[in-house]
């Protein structure tokens, strides 16, 4: 076993979040602008059937619908389950149901939850209303949940701000919903990239040999790309080596940390096969070329962690340039 | 057109967490080589390679490119992806051995479901504008499903511990699975609700895995296979995705497929994805498939449940049972989507 098996493998936790931004066309923008006016609105269909939530399309014969018409804000629950630990950006952030609800007025079901307050304060055939937001801002949302007509919670749950709105003309109706979206990871590296970060952490530079065609990669692979197989053999590799390939960032972008003009260049390690993406600083933008020989400058030891981040740029050693030759199967 | 077989199967164990990579990679690996060694083919020999599996799973963008390094892809390979399980990259192979393109396919799933919190991050797969912002999770869903039907008359609670009963005490033969043992239905019932009206019995478990397929053409299949297990028919249908419009207790889709794809009463083994109890029944209603008809012998998707993969694995388990010379009819279905949006089904023969 080597010693990248017996070490278990380095994890992080990972947030990815995006606020969605979507327009809603001229059937789901009835719906939320009426929910905005605290009002729900259906949609008949071919059948006679009136749908809420609107749809577009008839789901049996496909065509465009238009006969919208106001439904109630009170209706019956259909089905429901229960949920006994809220998950985050629920409606309600302490135990409720979901449910499908047949508001007065629909032939199909709205999903929604329902703050009963325990399971058996719910049953199917019980009536609920909506409860709406202090805020409305024309999305899903407005509603903040139902709850019975017949006992409702004596301690309202607490609502969550309102989401997001996009920005419109003053007396527009509302044409786009923002939804945030947060999801949230434990991201893994592989126990090959584990073995390179730790190394980093020490100031070295580890790659792994490929078994079968012999390539070095830094950072080592769970799978060489060109055969499949985990790549093994460890190799120390020295701090400095050569730009096989480089550009000029000219352009300010969000989270940019150094101020344009610099260099993002491909640099190939000494005794390595693969190039990997890093800075050239110490010179003029202009300066660098292809082939120039570089040296990693590393950030103080004491700021050191499992990062390449370590290296805080590499800078031109004033030695001779690699031939093209030597390099033009690297690029 | 030419048929088309299932001639290699592998899958890697069930299990609630592996320390791999979302990119799948180090589950690929193995399984690969394993259906390489069944088969006798190696990479050059694959003329079409094809992928279910999905970004939010990985909770990051391309995850499934970064897979394709488990398959050393050089020279370049003719490659394609499904955000599906998949059971769908395998209809797309098929598709491909059928026009005569290629003649050899290698398909695989995988996903890595403990990365993130599976119930909340397949939210993501409903309607984005009205449904999405609130977050419904899968085990919710099923339970509004499974609580339409109780009060329907269709099934009981006891129904659902027979079904999860039975499914692990078959999965104490499969080594792959996650849960097995050997328990009743009584037992089952006596734990409390997870998600009133399930149980924890009720749902499968959050598993990470993967598998692979081989397929071939009928003639090509002669040589790699003792026994190909031949695709005799394949199809797959969605019904709507509005929850609240269309009858959950019953899959018009999954019957659809199944008429498409010549399923039939006489099949011996059907292996059926079910991620929840009650929609074993409700597969099992649709396809017609009566008391004779062995269901999940390998304890199915409620002993171990690898996102992206649980479905191919039906169909690599139905082809095993051909392949190994224990039956010669059998069927797989694959559901995808929430409370059983969009289905599958295949139907494998003996050539």
């Amino acid at each position: 076993m080597t010693a990248a098996e017996t070490e278990t493998p380095l994890s992080a936790p990972l947030d990815v979040g995006f606020d969605y931004t979507r327009s809603v066309g001229p059937v789901l923008g009835r719906f939320v602008n009426a929910l905005r006016e605290r009002r729900v609105v259906g949609v008949r269909g071919d059948d006679g059937r009136v749908h809420v939530p609107p749809v577009e399309y008839d789901p049996d014969t496909a065509r465009a619908l238009t006969d919208f018409t106001d439904v109630g804000d009170e209706g019956t629950v259909v089905s429901w389950s229960w949920v006994a630990e809220p998950l985050d950006g629920q409606p309600l952030q302490r135990p409720f149901a979901w449910a499908l609800i047949r508001l007065d007025g629909a032939d199909t079901c709205l999903l929604h939850a329902v703050d009963a307050g325990s399971p058996s304060r719910i049953s199917t055939g019980m009536r609920v209303k909506a409860r709406w937001a202090d805020e409305t801002v024309g999305h899903i949302r407005d509603i903040v949940c139902f709850v019975s007509v017949d006992s409702p919670p004596e301690d309202p749950a607490p609502a969550p701000p309102p989401p997001p709105v996009a920005e419109r003309a003053e007396g527009e109706p509302v044409s786009t919903v923002i939804t945030p979206i947060h999801l949230h990871y434990m991201h893994s590296a592989s126990p090959e990239e584990s073995r390179y970060l730790r190394g980093l952490a020490e100031g070295r530079l580890l790659g792994q040999r490929c078994p079968a065609c012999g390539k070095v990669y830094v950072p080592p692979r769970g799978a060489c790309p060109t055969d499949g197989v985990p790549t093994t053999d460890e190799v120390e590799l020295p701090d400095t080596g050569i730009v096989t390939t480089f550009c000029i960032v000219n352009v300010p972008f969000l989270g940019q940390r150094i101020k344009p003009p610099y260099v993002a260049a491909y640099i190939l390690l000494d005794g390595a096969d693969i190039a990997f993406l890093h800075l050239v600083l110490g010179c003029e933008a202009s300066e660098v070329r292809m082939g120039m020989r570089v040296r990693a400058a590393w950030k103080p030891r004491e700021e050191w962690s499992t990062t390449l981040e370590n290296i805080a740029h590499f800078e031109p050693t004033g030695e001779p340039d690699a031939p093209y030759e030597s390099f033009a199967h690297h690029l | 057109m030419t048929d088309v077989a299932v001639v290699g199967f592998a899958q890697s164990p069930s299990v609630r967490r592996t320390q791999g990579t979302t990119n799948g990679v180090e589950m690929l690996v193995p399984i690969f080589k394993e259906v390489f060694e069944q088969t006798g083919l190696s990479k050059r020999d694959i003329g079409f390679w094809c992928s279910g599996s999905s970004d939010y799973l990985a909770g990051r963008a391309f995850s499934f490119i970064a897979a394709i390094d488990a398959i050393g892809a050089f020279p370049p390979i003719h490659e394609s992806h499904v955000e599906m399980d998949a059971a769908w990259a395998l209809y797309e192979a098929w598709l491909k051995i059928r026009m005569g393109e290629v003649d050899t396919a290698l398909v695989y799933g995988f996903g890595k479901s403990s990365a993130g919190q599976l119930r909340r991050v397949l939210s993501l797969q409903l309607d984005p504008y009205v449904v999405a912002p609130l977050w419904p999770d899968s085990i919710s869903l099923a339970g509004l499903q499974a609580r339409l039907g109780m009060e329907a008359g269709l099934w009981s609670e006891k129904d659902l511990a027979e079904v999860a009963a039975r499914s692990r005490r078959d999965a104490a033969g499969n080594p792959f699975a996650q849960l097995a043992g050997d328990t009743d239905a009584a037992a089952l019932l006596d734990t409390p609700f997870v998600a009133d009206p399930l149980r924890a019995h009720d749902i499968a478990p959050v598993t990470d895995g993967a598998a692979v397929i081989v397929l071939a053409s009928a003639e090509r299949a002669r040589d790699l296979a003792e026994r190909p297990a031949v695709i005799t028919g394949i199809d797959h249908r969605v019904d709507s995705p509005g929850l609240g419009a269309r009858d959950l207790t019953r899959s018009p889709s999954t019957t659809a497929a199944g008429r498409a794809a010549g399923a039939s009463p006489d099949v011996e083994i059907a292996e059926l994805h079910a991620p929840f109890t009650h929609q074993e029944l409700i597969v099992r209603d649709a396809l017609g498939l009566g008391e004779q008809v062995r269901i999940n012998p390998s304890g199915g998707a409620l002993t171990g449940n690898p996102m992206f993969s649980a479905g191919l694995v039906r169909i690599g388990e139905a082809a095993r049972q051909i392949l190994a010379g224990n039956a010669r009819r059998t069927l797989a279905h694959a559901t995808s989507g929430p409370a059983l949006q969009q289905n599958l089904v295949a139907v494998l023969e003996r050539g």
